[in-house]
């Protein structure tokens, strides 16, 4: 019985999308897990992963078809052995997309055969499985089953593999780890004494993506270091007269807040490589990498440039928390036009980020710690910290990236500009 | 020379046995070394004999009630030395099948004392002296526990009973003392006091059972109180002296007073305690926790090569809890990746009158869990065919996340419900919500018709109450 290729609600308000490019053809092998095509939203380029594994039989909707509603069949997969020619071929109501089918029932099935029960699934529809429980939590968090793994007999979804996982299809993963993800795992476990842990959804998708980063995107790196003392006092100051509106600004907040005005100033870097296109954004979106247990997901302060330091303060403060929770909504942390990690808390110097697709740059922070400093000739003690920009070199050339650094270091160190 | 193996299991209970089955089946050479009797304490001293004697115990209940029944039963008495050949028959019987399934299995049995002398090494001393030197790549832990001693006098068999003893007894105790009220300590109380013995069962936590839900416990105090029973909860034994003719112990009791009484007989029924001293691991660098051998998932020890299962490691200790473990080791050792097992998907079941029998998590444990929860609770008494039974004690209860309708758990007293336990199991293997569980035809007329009414009674849809 061949299983129908639906298109896929990769998040929870999709409700159509653009088949944008097939990754397969007719009479392809296709296994679990295996990418068959592009699929486009008002938001992002998508990737439709194949659940069941089988043959293409028929792909039912070309390739560039735009508003295909979600749930309408995209293809057909057959069973290994099955007649593939035969699958697709002629007036097969089920196979067609959903608004056409009342038509081609009235004109070519009897009368008899009440309309609605065509429109019904048809039998054989891929089956996703999934315990009662599973299917359970999956709806009340917004999770897309069918871009689940499940970790049980014959692949079934049970209440682990969706503790893992984080609401809709498509995480944005924050970049920032060192990446210790490589896609290919060794499959023979070494001898040595371990215990085997089964990947969460996102610690999956984390591989992936910053795999897929590091080696389609050819990174650059430029590091700047920048006196801090004027952002530490004015950090004070401010704090200073807002304790009593309960705002307590961080450092983080201030960069995230003097990146976006870099952005703004430096153009060229808030860019998104698109293939044959550039996308240049006039907003500038920072997604913040959060670490959570079990992985890191990145909030994103929307048009950051536009927003006072404040308010940068109290939406990071309420979307960490709710990234810690596990309480964000998929446009919470899906997008972004470019991405800050900072690992100064933790002590380190300075580090190369990794940039996390479809955004072109990411700024790594270093920690500000006492360093000797010249000025004006002398020597001073000052606090200085090492950042680190990843750019993508399809995107930005090195003299853009350099003028967004030259920028960032001229706010941090003028921060009332980031006032203005 | 060695004789050499893929696989040598150390000890045949229900975890090495069937460790050693699944690695016949997945094509392992396979050896299996056992210092007593094949089927270990299971078959041959533990869960299947003591089932046997109270079935014993069960049919001369009936009996002495013959006439709730409209029937008449005379002059009933009870032969204890038969009850007990019987058992030993059952325990014989089982300890050949075992015997019969590694022949079948094409496994290597060796009887004697298994030592691990190396990596990979293993010697067995037989009965008469003789030694086989084995190598094996992989070697199974599966020697299994024994019972807790107190700290005072030690059980010594005639009037201070292990279970080992309490199961072939020499004589039938006239007034019992058992110490302990865990599954052993309780299901003998329940044997010796349904043959006719005044049995007095003292416990040092502040309710019998206390692994059960404690609404478990309450309603077996009280059914065994009403069965002729004395409980003492929140007590603990001072002291034990032996005495010719009876056993002298001093109780101190809950509100702290010291009260000194004789027994015919003690049972000490205060745990189990591992069977890891002799087996070599120390040598080897194993890692013990209290003489548990500590292990992953996959019943992996430190060392590479020494796996364990079973009452040898973490609890709970249960027979099918140690089956269990030598499949997923042997699937393991074979190259297979087999699911870690969840400890809340596995049932326990006290053998008592009434039965007791549980899986998942208690309510209590489910409030700490930080659970919110939905609790169902569903008596037998509304249940026609336990009436019909004449046996219309006990309940069954479920504990549901109220949230998400997972079902944590569910906590049985009352008939047969050892053999209905499986039910809730299968609900939480297959990790079913309220919905399906609701959705479930069952029989009529059961007594499993009480598990139904129970998630009903959860949501405030039980019909028959």
């Amino acid at each position: 019985m061949p299983i129908e290729l639906k298109m896929p609600a990769l998040s929870p308000t999709m409700e159509e999308g653009s088949l944008a490019k097939w990754l397969v053809k007719e009479g392809d092998v296709v296994k679990s897990g295996d990418l068959l095509a592009e699929i486009e939203t008002d938001k992002a380029t998508m990737e439709f992963e194949a659940v069941d594994e089988g043959i293409i039989a028929k792909i039912l909707i070309p390739e560039g078809t735009e508003g295909v509603k979600v749930g309408t069949v995209v293809a057909m997969l057959a069973a290994e052995g099955e007649d593939i020619t035969a699958i697709g071929e002629g007036a097969v109501p089920a196979l067609l997309p959903a608004p056409e089918i009342a038509d081609k029932v009235a004109t070519s099935i009897p009368a008899a055969v009440p309309v609605a029960s065509s429109a019904a699934p048809a039998i054989g529809a891929s089956r996703i499985k999934a315990s009662p429980l599973a299917r359970r939590l999956a709806e009340a968090s917004a999770i897309d089953l069918s871009t689940i793994r499940g970790s049980g007999p014959n692949g079934r979804i049970v209440k682990v593999d969706i503790d893992g996982a984080t609401p809709a299809s498509m995480p944005a993963v924050a970049p920032g780890v060192p990446a210790a993800f490589a896609a290919a795992v060794p499959s023979i476990e070494p001898d040595i004494p371990h215990e085997v842990v089964k990947l969460s959804n996102m610690r999956k998708v984390i591989a992936r993506r910053l795999t897929e980063s590091k080696q389609q995107v050819p990174h650059i790196y430029l590091t700047a270091d920048i006196h801090l003392d004027p952002l530490l006092k004015l950090r004070a100051d401010l704090n200073d007269g807002l304790a009593e509106r309960g705002v307590k600004l961080s450092v983080n907040d201030l960069l995230v807040k003097a990146l976006a005005a870099a952005l703004i100033e430096v153009p060229s870097c808030n860019v998104q490589f698109a293939g044959d296109n550039l996308l240049r954004f006039s907003r500038v979106d920072i997604s913040v990498a959060v670490s959570i247990p079990g992985g890191l997901i990145t909030p994103i302060i929307a048009g950051a440039n536009a927003k006072g330091v404040a308010a940068i303060s109290s939406e990071m403060k309420d979307r960490a928390e709710r990234a810690r929770n596990g309480k964000l909504q998929p446009h919470e942390y899906q997008g972004g036009t470019a991405s800050l990690s900072n690992m100064g808390m933790f002590g380190i110097k300075q580090f190369e980020a990794v940039i996390n697709p479809p955004q072109a740059m990411i700024m790594a922070i270093g920690a500000g710690e006492k360093r000797p400093y010249v000025v004006n000739n002398a020597l001073t003690v000052a606090t200085v910290m090492s950042v680190t920009g990843s750019f993508d070199h399809r995107a930005i050339d090195g003299a853009d990236g350099a003028q967004l650094m030259a920028a960032f270091k001229r706010i941090v160190e003028k921060p009332l500009t980031l006032l203005a | 020379m060695a004789d050499s193996y893929d696989v040598i299991v150390l000890g045949s209970g229900p975890g090495g046995y069937v460790a050693a089955i699944r690695a016949a089946q997945l094509k392992l050479n396979t050896a299996i070394v056992e210092r007593e009797n094949l089927g270990g304490v299971c078959l041959n001293w533990g869960c299947i004999p003591t089932k046997a004697l109270l079935r014993s115990a069960e049919v001369f209940r009936y009996m002495r009630h013959a006439k709730d029944y409209g029937l008449v039963a005379e002059k009933i008495t009870a032969d204890l030395d038969a009850v007990v050949k019987r058992s030993r028959g059952v325990a014989r019987q089982l300890n050949q099948g075992v015997s019969h399934l590694m022949k079948k299995n094409g496994i290597a049995v060796y009887m004697g004392e298994g030592k691990l002398t190396g990596k990979g090494r293993l010697s067995v001393t037989a009965p008469d002296g003789k030694t086989s030197e084995l190598t094996a790549k992989n070697i199974i832990i599966a020697t299994g526990a024994r019972a807790r001693d107190l700290p005072f006098p030690k059980a010594d068999g005639k009037r201070v009973w292990t279970y080992r003893h309490a199961m072939n007894p020499p004589e039938m105790p006239n007034k019992l003392l058992v110490i302990g009220s865990g599954a052993i300590g309780i299901e003998f109380a329940s044997f010796y006091n349904d043959m006719g013995a005044e049995v007095t069962v003292v416990e040092m936590l502040d309710r019998i059972v206390p692994v059960e839900d404690a609404d478990v416990s309450t309603f077996l105090e009280k059914a065994l109180v009403k069965q002729g029973m004395k409980i003492l909860t929140g007590a603990g034994v001072q002291k034990l002296d032996i005495g010719a003719t009876g056993v002298t112990v001093a109780i101190k009791a809950r509100d702290g007073k010291l009260v000194s009484d004789e027994y015919s007989h003690v049972i000490v029924a205060i745990g189990i305690v591992p069977n890891t001293e002799t087996v070599g691991l120390e040598a080897l660098g194993v890692k013990t926790e209290r003489g548990h051998i500590v292990t992953d998932g996959a019943c992996r020890t430190n060392v590479e090569g020494i796996w364990a299962i079973g009452d040898a490691t973490a609890p709970p200790w249960l027979a099918h809890k140690a089956s269990h473990e030598g499949v997923i080791a042997a699937e393991t050792i074979a190259g297979q990746h087999p699911h870690a097992m969840d400890p809340r998907n596995i049932p326990g079941c006290t053998y008592c009158h009434p039965q007791i029998a549980s899986v998942g998590l208690t309510e209590t444990n489910a409030r700490e869990a930080g659970h919110e929860v939905r609790i169902g609770t569903f008596p037998f008494i509304g249940n026609g065919k336990a009436i019909a039974l004449g046996e219309p004690e006990g309940f069954v209860k479920t504990v549901f996340d109220a949230q998400t309708g997972e079902l944590l758990g569910a906590h049985m007293v009352g008939p047969e419900v050892t053999e209905m336990i499986h039910g809730f199991t299968i609900g939480r293997t297959l990790e079913t919500t309220e919905a399906e569980l609701m959705e479930t035809v069952f029989p009529h007329p059961t007594i499993s018709e009480t598990m139904h009414e129970s998630v009903l009674a959860a949501f405030g849809r039980a019909v028959h109450i």
